[in-house]
């Protein structure tokens, strides 16, 4: 059975542009189209018409490059537990319905044009400190080192994020605490990480500040509306990791964390 | 033009060894005065900007989506095979050698593959040192499993998101170098045309995707890390910005394209619910080890699958390949699948699908098993299609997964463009005319992370390059025909969008070009897409401008580029008059059905020349010599 669906989409021509609600009819939805789908269907009709299609983020459409993220009625990634917005179907709406569509909103997230945000600030914080120094070709033999399965579980679980920013637009103070934990147990539940894991969190934390995410208060918002689900566990071995840190690092590093 | 692939002398297993003796260096106070651009941040090219950037280039790394993490490489899901012989099975290099060979039905390079299943091994080292969190056993070693009908196990995973993890890992290694300043990287940037100056490659063009300022950049060699070019057929499981754009550009400049009909459709795909899809999700290949594949015997048996008793159950894979059955490869599956569908008996809306079910491995191991097995894709499979898995079979059908063609390359991974290096899916090298599962995400790091950061230090070693300044008569030649492009499909005020004109494509590749191929199917489409094209520079509409975010525009580029690089592949389907791998030429198989090979006439590479505008291309071969693997024909039965 084809829905009819109203649609409130935030338009907005550009970074530096006054953005507002504009409000489209999707007639003709089918419950298996995926959220995008329907989008892609909008657009053909409003390119037909000769207006400007809504420019939104999206790549692989499975759920695993984070480049897709709408706020569907308040809800980042819509109303489905562990879905990502490309991977939301219609079915999961109901004939009739109106469904508001905005942007990830967060300062350290500036929009670029309709639903389409900048996101460089994560890759910021990754290049602070989320790696492991290791140059190509000076690696022992892969079995050389054995690591326990369930720390290898656990780095995996961790690693699972797919940097999408949900946990940010879903958080009341804009943290990007999940996504940097994530990163900080990725690589700290693994021997390979031991070297710089103290020096790591000190220096993602210090770099979050600086991009102007908001403080962590521990709401858990961020931890509903993963698509992946990464546990809010992982903040609380950061905030150790980054005390840790703290405490027993040497002072450059410290100061490069910016005293917290 | 002689083509010359410039294979090391000596034996196989020598050969990289010796290269790598001989081979010029770079004295290491000189290299930060060499500034390297590298197009794509998938698995090839972040492994290959990361690496080159440790060793002291300058580097320059592009990609179009607003993260490099987010390249297409991401959603890989199997694994990657490496000749560890880690569970003592019996492999070695020499096997998985053998076996890539074998698989792409000898139409791959010897040289090229020996040195690819070589470095296999270095790189599960790399990628366990950066963190990659591999599958382990409780011991703490690294598990392995077999893939794709492989006789050992040696392919490596991290839960379903084998590509996700390394990817990660490759992005993590490039990261570290942006923060040390060797890399300069650039999202949101598009390449739009190469620049030669000299006859050598020294940049490229872009669009900045958010302003949509046309620049240019320049350096002393270019890579070509851009992926594959699935999305000719619309439909596929690659991601939708897949493109063509980078490697097609450069082959209108004059590097050779090799194979560029070697498509590989992959069997277990989730078919088609509408005519709003707008792309296809492939369930891994794990589920064929304990998934049966049917079909009812009889044509137009609309009956729900349960009330089918197994007696009026076709198992065709069982049935015709008694010895792989339902692991049979890729390329055999698919086409088995197409038959049974067009026989009239395929199941599920528009009879494009069949069943893979697993009612007998629920019997025989319990629902629990089967959970902890394939519980995430059973998830993903009900999230799609609204159907459970565990009670009703799934349906299934083959989609456009994987290009083995791409720009011809030397031994060095160069193309026919002096300077212009290509790596990845966007070259033709290892796969011949079949890739096995897990090879891809292999190569793209032994290209980038082990190969390309000793040849270009050949290359630039050996060449005595000019300094080129931004204002260079050729680069700014270069920058305003891309200007004048974009202008030019901004402008057509026509009807259709770029959307419209891709799935009519599509359509006209899947048909015509796609799992099975014949002579006036590819002739038609010979007719059908230069008109299409034409209607394309005719009728399309672009709202907006080009000095903004404009995805109309970016999407209009990429169908333009397909709309040429489609003509070219049927050129090659139509010319290689045999069967191979993905190439089924239905006038050329045995009388049982399967695919017959040509080694006296095809044994070669076909790679083509750009004609020039509205001209024929330019056939050169590469003869292919098989001195270690015996010519053979492959038998799953
Ligand atoms: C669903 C799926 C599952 C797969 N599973 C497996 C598996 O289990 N094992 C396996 O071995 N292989 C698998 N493959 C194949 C494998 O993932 C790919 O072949 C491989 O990742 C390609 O890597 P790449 O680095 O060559 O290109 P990509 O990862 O595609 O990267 C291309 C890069 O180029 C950039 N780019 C492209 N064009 C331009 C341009 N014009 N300007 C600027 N930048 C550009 C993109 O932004 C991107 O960064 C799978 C493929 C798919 C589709
Ligand atoms: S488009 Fe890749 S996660 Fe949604």
């Amino acid at each position: 059975m084809p829905m009819k669906l109203t649609l409130r989409v935030w338009r907005q021509a550009g970074p530096n542009a006054d953005g507002a609600f504009r409000e489209y009819q999707a007639n003709d939805v089918s419950p298996d189209m995926s959220f995008l789908e329907m989008l892609d269907v909008v657009n053909e009709q409003l390119t037909a018409k000769g207006e400007v299609p809504i420019a939104f983020d999206h790549d692989c459409r499975e759920g695993i490059c984070g480049m897709c993220g709408l706020m569907i009625n308040g809800s980042a990634h819509g109303p489905m537990p562990a879905t990502t917005t490309c991977q939301l179907h219609m079915r999961s709406f109901a004939d009739g319905e109106t469904i508001t569509i905005e942007p990830w909103r967060a300062t350290a997230f500036p929009v670029l044009r309709d639903l389409c945000v900048d996101r460089s600030a994560l890759d910021r914080i990754v290049q602070a400190g989320g790696f492991i120094s290791v140059q190509t070709g000076n690696a022992p033999d892969g079995n050389a080192l054995p690591v326990p399965k369930q720390d290898a579980d656990a780095a995996m679980d961790a690693a699972a994020c797919i940097g999408c920013g949900a946990c940010v637009a879903a958080c009341p103070n804009a943290s990007a605490s999940l996504f940097t934990a994530a990163k900080v147990a990725h690589l700290g539940f693994l021997p390979q990480g031991q070297p710089e894991r103290y020096r790591r969190a000190l220096k993602m934390v210090a770099q979050m500040d600086l991009e102007h995410f908001g403080g962590c208060t521990l709401f858990g918002e961020c931890q509903e509306a993963c698509p992946k689900e990464i546990s809010i566990d992982t903040i609380g071995r950061m905030n150790k990791d980054y005390l840790t840190g703290m405490l027993f690092e040497p002072a450059e590093n410290q100061k490069a964390a910016g005293a917290g | 033009m002689t083509l010359d692939a410039r294979i090391p002398s000596g034996p196989v297993a020598q050969k990289w060894d010796k290269h790598k003796f001989e081979m010029k260096l770079v004295n290491p106070a000189n290299k930060r005065k060499y500034h390297v651009l590298v197009v794509g941040s998938g698995l090839a090219g972040a492994s290959a900007a990361a690496t080159m950037a440790e060793l002291g280039y300058q580097v320059s790394c592009f990609c179009f989506q607003d993260s490099p993490r987010r390249a297409h490489s991401i959603a890989a899901q199997g694994g990657i095979n490496a000749a560890k012989n880690y569970q003592n099975d019996g492999d070695s290099i020499y096997r998985l050698f053998y076996d890539t060979v074998k698989g792409g039905d000898f139409r791959a390079r010897e040289a090229n593959v020996y040195r690819l299943a070589q470095i296999s091994v270095n790189i599960i080292d790399q990628c366990v040192a950066q963190g990659v969190p591999f599958a382990r056993e409780y011991g703490g070693l690294l598990a392995n499993r077999s893939f794709g009908g492989a006789q050992v196990s040696r392919t490596f995973y991290a839960r379903g998101q084998t590509g996700q993890q390394l990817l990660l890992g490759a992005y993590q290694a490039l990261e570290k170098e942006v923060a040390k300043g060797g890399v300069k990287m650039f999202a949101r940037t598009e390449m739009l045309d190469l620049i030669q100056v000299g006859g050598r490659a020294r940049g490229i063009v872009v669009r900045d995707l958010v302003s949509g300022k046309i620049s240019s950049h320049v350096g002393d060699a270019v890579i070509l890390a851009t992926g594959g070019y699935g999305n000719v057929f619309y439909l596929s499981t690659n991601a939708k910005g897949s493109n063509t754009t980078a490697i097609w550009r450069a082959h209108k400049q004059g590097a050779l394209f090799g194979n560029p009909c070697f498509t590989q459709i992959h069997p277990t795909c989730i078919p088609q619910s509408g005519d709003y899809q707008s792309k296809l999700t492939l369930m891994s290949e794990s589920l064929r080890n304990d998934g049966r594949v049917w079909v009812p015997k009889r044509e137009g048996d609309t009956r729900a699958p349960h009330l089918i008793p197994d007696a009026e159950r076709d198992y065709y894979l069982e049935r015709k390949y008694p010895s792989f059955g339902n692991l049979s490869p890729r390329d055999i599956a698919s086409r088995a699948a197409k038959e049974a569908c067009d026989s009239g008996r395929g199941v599920g809306p528009g009879g494009l699908g069949v069943y893979l079910d697993f009612r007998d491995a629920i019997n025989r191991l319990g629902r629990d098993k089967i959970a902890e097995r394939y519980g995430n894709l059973f998830e993903m499979y009900q999230r799609i299609t609204d159907e459970d898995p565990y009670q009703v079979p799934m349906r299934i059908y083959p989609a456009v997964h994987y290009t083995m063609g791409g720009l011809w390359v030397d031994y060095n991974l160069m193309s026919t463009i002096p300077g212009l290096h290509v790596l990845g899916e966007a070259n033709f090298s290892d796969h011949g005319a079949n890739r096995l599962g897990a090879s891809a995400l292999m190569q793209g790091l032994a290209d980038g992370y082990f190969i390309i950061p000793y040849t270009i230090g050949h290359y630039l070693a050996g060449t005595k390059l000019e300094p080129v300044s931004a204002d260079h008569p050729d680069v700014r030649a270069a920058e305003r025909a891309v200007e004048e492009r974009t202008k030019r499909l901004l402008s057509i005020g026509g009807k259709r969008s770029a959307q419209s004109f891709h799935r009519e494509l599509g359509r006209i590749m899947w048909d015509k070009c796609g799992m099975a191929r014949d002579a006036s199917g590819l002739r038609e489409a010979l007719q059908r897409i230069p008109a299409l094209r034409e209607e394309f520079w005719s009728n399309l509409t672009v709202p907006g401008s080009g000095a903004e975010l404009n995805q109309s525009l970016e999407a209009a580029g990429r169908v333009a580029d397909f709309l040429e690089l489609a003509e070219l592949m049927c050129t090659d389907a139509l010319h290689r008059e045999e069967s191979c791998g993905g190439h089924f030429r239905t006038e050329h198989q045995t009388e049982d059905g399967e695919a017959r090979r040509d080694d006296e006439r095809f044994a070669y590479v076909a790679a083509w020349g750009h004609g020039g505008e509205g001209k024929a291309p330019v056939l050169h071969k590469e003869p292919l010599a098989f001195e270690n693997v015996q010519l053979a024909t492959r038998s799953y039965k």
